[in-house]
């Protein structure tokens, strides 16, 4: 029991991992995008998954209800989203930049074509 | 599609762990306009891409290996779901049992994002703005070219 008690925490290393795999080994940009929104979902998961509190129900007051889960994670979380959405954005404006300059978005070729 | 379906199940992960705001936002931001964006991207780009001829044996083992020293790492970590953890010992419960009077707003989410962590929230809308500002000036002067290529 002492062992699984952190799997919330195995699930966010493979989750991440699998995000870092693809970022790392994919030459495709936008493929690397799509890596770097896993990897950022699982630094979501982990800060949501610290803030529960088994038994706690959902930072809304109300009557009859003793126990929360921390608010504070979901309201750091709520801005990371959004901003990561607006990097997404950027991020994807720029590769089309780049096609439209190199006429390609595979990195080996962009690398041939600056050399 | 794919991210669509993936950020809808985060979205239902988020329920169960308690996070209702967080699950509407990822549903409507990340389901919605990452998956949107990224749909443009794709059809602008071209949907073919060239496979990689070696297999990537250098980043899987990179990847495995950080992930094993990750796991390793967490060991000392509280565990999953512990209401004595450290995280839940300082400032929350302030948030939680004033918020409501001091705010008038239930929602406790609600009430420290906009009341006390207002400044979090206008450093997230300056960095949306820059966000915006970057990708018109990236997308737009190429407009701008074609039309005096034209």
């Amino acid at each position: 029991m002492e062992l699984l008690g952190h799997y919330n925490y195995w699930i966010t290393i493979v989750l991440a991992m699998v995000g870092f795999y693809i970022v790392i080994s994919s030459h495709n940009l936008v493929k690397k995008i799509i890596g770097l929104n896993i990897f950022q979902a699982s630094v979501f998961l982990l800060y949501i998954s610290m803030g529960k509190i088994i038994g706690g129900s959902a930072p809304i007051i109300s009557e009859g209800t003793q126990v929360y889960s921390n608010p504070l994670p979901h309201v750091l979380i709520l801005t990371a989203i959004v901003v990561g959405v607006s990097t997404t954005a950027f991020g994807l404006a720029l590769i089309l930049k780049i096609r439209n300059v190199y006429g390609t978005i595979e990195e080996d070729e962009l690398q041939e074509l600056d050399r | 599609m794919l991210s669509g379906v993936f950020s809808l199940l985060m979205a239902g992960l988020f329920v169960t762990l308690d996070a209702v705001d967080v699950a509407f936002t990822e549903a409507a931001v990340g389901g919605g306009i990452t998956t949107v964006l990224l749909l443009a991207t794709i059809s602008r780009t071209g949907e073919t891409e060239k496979r990689n001829p070696a297999f990537p044996l250098i980043p899987l083992m990179i990847v495995i290996s950080t992930g094993a020293l990750l796991i390793y790492g967490t060991s000392d970590m509280p565990l999953f779901g512990d209401a004595i953890a450290p995280i839940h010992q300082h400032v929350s419960p302030l948030y939680l049992s004033e918020a409501q009077n001091k705010t008038g707003v239930p929602n406790v989410v609600t009430a420290i994002l906009a009341s006390y962590r207002g400044y979090d929230t206008l450093g997230e809308v300056t960095v949306i703005f820059s966000a915006g500002v970057g990708v018109l000036l990236l997308l737009g002067s190429k407009r701008r070219r074609d039309e005096n290529a034209v």
